[in-house]
């Protein structure tokens, strides 16, 4: 590992957590602005990220360390996500160390301390939002598994940088396969980032929630930490998309010029399909919790469609 | 084969150590009601003795395949022994889990009206001694010999509290399935030494079987073997009597028996049969994924902590056996690379079982000791009365939930590559199978991880459900040094699997015939099968960067703004009524599983009507198999018990006619 990748490593991993939180900002003024409301700020996460580390820590009576502990473990999971995760450039020293199954895995990791942390105070929303989110994940996380393993198949590696470097350097010619893995994924991705259909970042009845019952008993620098852990994970699941199905630009190797070549391209990608996410969720309407399982086994059955389709028609 | 290769050192330590757990466990047998002596000397002296075999079989990893004679057994029929690679990992994986196993037991067993502890004693080790038997015996003679006794102590240490019907009852199916097993492995040696009349393993090696004799040999291993492993769909005796019986054997039994069933499958597999058919491997990977995800289906919808422990078992022998069934599909097809990492996913995944199950095992014991329940319902909060205890099975619920960098990680990964790169195998519909099949695979781990939320949870989170669990104290010193080692092994298995799966190197080369990790790929840091622009895992990385990240961030947070805390009551939306009965209990965090599920379930719903002055819900849970399956089995079996018990008339006249008829007969044949 040479200083010089390792830096370019931190300077993704700083445009990571410098852009998520603009990311969440742009894909609500995106969504005011479709459905006719006015638009809050664009720099309004950062505000309030900063406004709750600036609050006391309000921590319920039978709260144990892990309960502390979490916030921190996730934001840490999400920061290694958003490492590993192919945005400026491919060939960077931390992206050996995990490839498409073991980035699910970490996707997992912190799912399964923020599930654990809902139960931790034994309120009845938090158990509530632990088994719903483990629900929708037990359906969401084989079908991101097959979508990977789709690309995967067709580059010949789960190694994230191998499959952009294939999937961007392909003949022009058509993957079927790659269509029906797209459709697959952006379900997945909304049910993940906890998007309408499948759970609604906006809503303020309890019964409804699944992430912000998760979190009801946070308050001030563990929200702060778990608000930007989950606008890293919008952002990384964004860049996962970019790179299976729109890798052209991203720097191969790691040198500085190429990934300066590369920022202004991911900015504008993110802020199209940041449009997209606001447009899905404008035009479709929340589903019951119970038919989320329908929406994900769509999303697993198309996944496994496209995996069979490859093995049909492309190799 | 070399010819007759010697005895090293390591046999004879092996022989030792099983000599030593009979000699400790027949001192326990002449104390039987001296609870001290029995648990401060007799426990931690056997826990000595696994740590020494431990030791000793890991450095007997690469060495030569040694044998010995022993003038033990029936006159013409000696006990022939044999240490080689498959043998001393197993004998590693017995060892490690054996000497923590017994080192909680030391606080473990209290003297109850059930059996005495000297008597728990002796069986307990040889249990120990007889699984270590099962895993070096060279001839089906003393393999049976000591399956049998490893079914047999078991059995009595299951029904270690026998007073209780519901465990004897759990024994007994335990015993009638460990035995159908045992006359189908019997039958097994019967069709391998191929009418040579020569039961030692070196003589079946070398038998040529003809015709569909091989096939049957491996089926009738596949039952046999799965009747002790817990395979779809013998598996019903595992739930019944995993719970019966104390912790530790619990443990034991899940963590390491369930593995000589899975060591006497690669046995048969790859030692004794001399090729494999292609077919078997898919039966055995449908079996095993079918099994699998029956198990963790199960699992979920379980209400008492060591029946959901037993049905994750289950799931992991599942995964296990579709392991195997990948090596052989990959080694008919002549593709040894991909076999040698699905044998070592296999082989990893065994150990990494061992000691999570173990561990759990062992934690679900301490709660056991100090609230008196097993039943979910009953349980919560106990994070804050029994720290350690609650610490270390979150490492092994993270571990088992299959979450990096933990060990459990490590071998589905393993894996899932063995599962991903299929290159062209010839039956083109095979080929098809095996990518989709992955997504049987990663369904049951996903749902692992669901429940494994569901267990800790529910014990270990939460408020208190009962106010008698105030009182609950943490583990006493031995099982804390017990259950902190066993944690401390998973952690290590799993961020450094590189150095692990060089260590397994010999035992791969003997199952597949060449190494897992191809040479000049990957470092002790980076585990990287094939090639790293193939795939890559560096486990320690991942951990450095989120223990970086978490250190970082409490540094930042305190030194850009600061630390406080204030306690206050919950928020919960501002509901300021909230009781403990308010928090999902076992039953409603299974219940989205038992709905999308529901038809692998037998349910029966007792619901209350708006009229019910103190309404009462409840769902009782059954196995569609008990009731399509085996009640009808049994239910013919006692026809025909009731036909033939016409013979009986308990009148001494009855019974001479059927002798001199008997005679006749003899008379008329014999002629």
């Amino acid at each position: 590992m040479t200083a010089s990748g390792f830096l370019s490593q931190l300077l993704q991993l700083a445009v990571a957590l410098a852009l998520a939180p603009l990311l969440v900002g742009w894909v609500n003024q995106c969504r005011a602005w479709l459905q006719n409301r006015g638009a809050p700020p664009l720099l309004l996460p950062y505000r309030t990220i900063h406004k709750l580390f600036s609050k006391d820590a309000v921590v319920a009576h039978g709260a144990s360390p892990l309960f502390r502990l979490t916030p921190y473990v996730v934001f840490g999971a999400m920061c290694c996500a958003a490492a590993i995760v192919p945005s400026l450039a491919t060939d960077l020293p931390f992206a050996r160390a995990a490839d498409a199954i073991a980035l699910v895995g970490l996707f997992a990791l912190a799912r399964m301390f923020i599930a654990l942390a809902a139960m931790d105070v034994g309120t009845a929303f938090g158990s509530l939002g632990a088994r719903r989110e483990m629900f929708v994940g037990f359906l969401a996380e084989p079908a991101l598994l097959m979508v990977l393993f789709t690309a995967s198949l067709i580059s010949g590696s789960t190694s994230l940088p191998t499959i952009v470097e294939t999937l961007a350097h392909r003949e022009l010619g058509i993957y079927p396969s790659l269509a029906f893995a797209g459709v697959a994924f952006t379900m997945v991705s909304l049910a993940e980032n906890a998007r309408i259909p499948v759970d609604n970042p906006a809503t303020h009845l309890e019964l409804t929630m699944i992430h912000e019952a998760m979190v009801l008993e946070y308050s001030a620098r563990h929200l702060a930490l778990l608000e930007w852990a989950a606008a890293l994970k919008l952002f990384n699941y964004s860049c996962i998309g970019l790179a299976l199905f729109l890798p052209a630009g991203i720097a191969e190797g790691s040198d500085w010029l190429g990934m300066a070549a590369a920022a202004p391209l991911l900015v504008a990608k993110l802020a199209a399909g940041g449009f997209a996410l606001a447009l899905i969720e404008t035009l479709s309407a929340k589903l019951r919790i119970f038919r989320a399982p329908e929406f994900l086994g769509t999303a697993f059955m198309l996944a496994v469609l496209a995996m069979l389709v490859h093995l049909l028609l492309e190799s | 084969m070399s010819a007759d290769p010697a005895p090293t050192f390591a046999l004879w330590a092996t022989l030792a150590a099983i000599g030593a757990w009979l000699v400790l466990g027949a001192i326990g047998l002449a104390a039987p009601r001296r609870l001290r002596f029995v648990s401060r000397v007799l426990f931690p002296l056997g826990c000595a003795v696994g740590a020494a075999l431990a030791a000793v079989a890991l450095a007997a990893l690469d060495d030569a395949p040694a044998t010995l004679v022993l003038p033990l057994g029936l006159p013409d029929l000696p006990f022939h022994v044999r240490l080689d690679a498959l043998s001393a990992f197993f004998l590693v994986i017995l060892g490690a889990a054996g000497c923590a196993i017994s080192l909680f037991s030391v606080g473990y067993f209290r003297s109850s009206d059930g059996t005495a502890p000297g008597l728990v004693c002796f069986l307990y080790h040889a249990f120990l001694a007889s699984m270590a038997a099962v895993l070096v015996a060279d001839d089906a003679y003393l393999f049976m010999v000591a399956w049998e006794s490893m079914a047999l102590s078991s059995y009595f240490l299951v029904t270690t509290e026998h007073r209780i019907p519901e465990i004897r009852r759990a024994g007994f199916l335990y015993l009638l399935i460990a035995h159908l097993g045992a006359i189908a492995i019997l039958l097994c040696f019967g069709v391998l030494q191929g009418g040579s009349g020569d039961y030692a393993f070196d003589a079946m090696r070398s038998a040529t079987l003809a015709g569909a004799w091989p096939s049957v040999a491996f089926f009738l291993a596949l039952f046999g073997f799965g009747a002790k492993a817990g395979l779809l769909p013998l598996h019903v005796w595992l739930p019944e009597a995993h719970p019966a019986a104390p912790s530790p054997v619990s443990a034991l039994m899940s963590g390491v028996m369930l593995k000589t069933a899975i060591y006497g499958l690669l046995r048969v597999g790859f030692d004794l049969l001399p090729f494999h058919a292609w077919w078997w491997g898919v039966v055995a990977l449908a079996l095993g994924l079918l099994t699998a995800l029956y198990g963790v289906v199960f699992a979920a919808a379980q209400t008492d902590m060591k029946r959901l422990l037993a049905y994750s078992s289950i799931e992991n022998i599942g995964i296990l056996v579709a392991g195997i069934g990948l090596a052989i599909l990959f080694s008919a097809y002549g593709m040894a690379p991909l076999a040698a990492i699905a044998a070592t996913a296999v082989c990893y995944h065994a150990l990494n079982h061992a000691l999570f199950k173990s561990l759990l095992f062992l934690a679900t014991g301490s709660v056991l000791h100090a609230t008196r329940e097993r039943s979910l319902g009953r349980l919560g909060g106990l994070i804050h009365r029994m720290p350690w205890v609650a610490g270390c099975a979150l490492v092994g619920t993270l571990a088992i939930a299959g979450l990096p960098p933990l060990n459990g990680f490590v071998s589905e990964w393993m894996l899932l590559q063995a599962f991903l790169f299929t290159p062209r195998l010839p039956q083109s519909f095979v080929n098809m199978l095996v990518p989709v099949l992955a997504a049987a695979l990663v369904l049951a781990a996903a749902l692992a991880a669901y429940v494994m939320v569901k267990f800790y949870g529910v014990v270990f989170l939460g408020q208190p459900r009962e106010p008698g669990l105030a009182n609950a104290h943490d583990a006493g010193r031995p099982e804390r040094v017990a259950l902190v080692a066993l944690a401390a092994g998973c952690v290590a298995l799993g961020v450094f699997p590189g150095p692990v799966i060089g260590l397994l190197e010999p035992l791969t080369v003997m199952l597949a015939g060449v190494p897992a990790l191809a040479p000049g790929q990957g470092s002790w840091l980076l585990l990287a099968p094939i090639s790293e622009q193939r795939a890559s895992y560096a486990p320690l990385v991942v951990l450095v960067v989120i223990a970086a990240v978490v250190l970082l961030a409490i540094a930042a947070v305190r030194r850009l703004w600061h630390g406080r805390v204030r306690r206050a009551p919950p928020w919960d939306c501002g509901f300021p009524l909230l009781t403990p009965r308010m928090q999902d209990t076992a039953e409603g965090f299974g219940q989205p599983i038992r709905q999308v599920f529901e038809p692998f379930f037998r349910m029966e719903r007792e619901l209350p009507t708006p009229f019910d002055a103190a309404p009462r819900y409840s769902v009782t849970i059954g196995d569609r198999l008990w009731h399509a399956l085996y009640l009808p089995v049994a239910r013919a079996a006692e026809a025909a018990a009731r036909v033939v018990g016409r013979l009986q008339q308990g009148r001494i006249s009855v019974y001479l006619v059927y002798s001199f008829l008997t005679l006749l007969a003899l008379l008329f044949f014999v002629r």
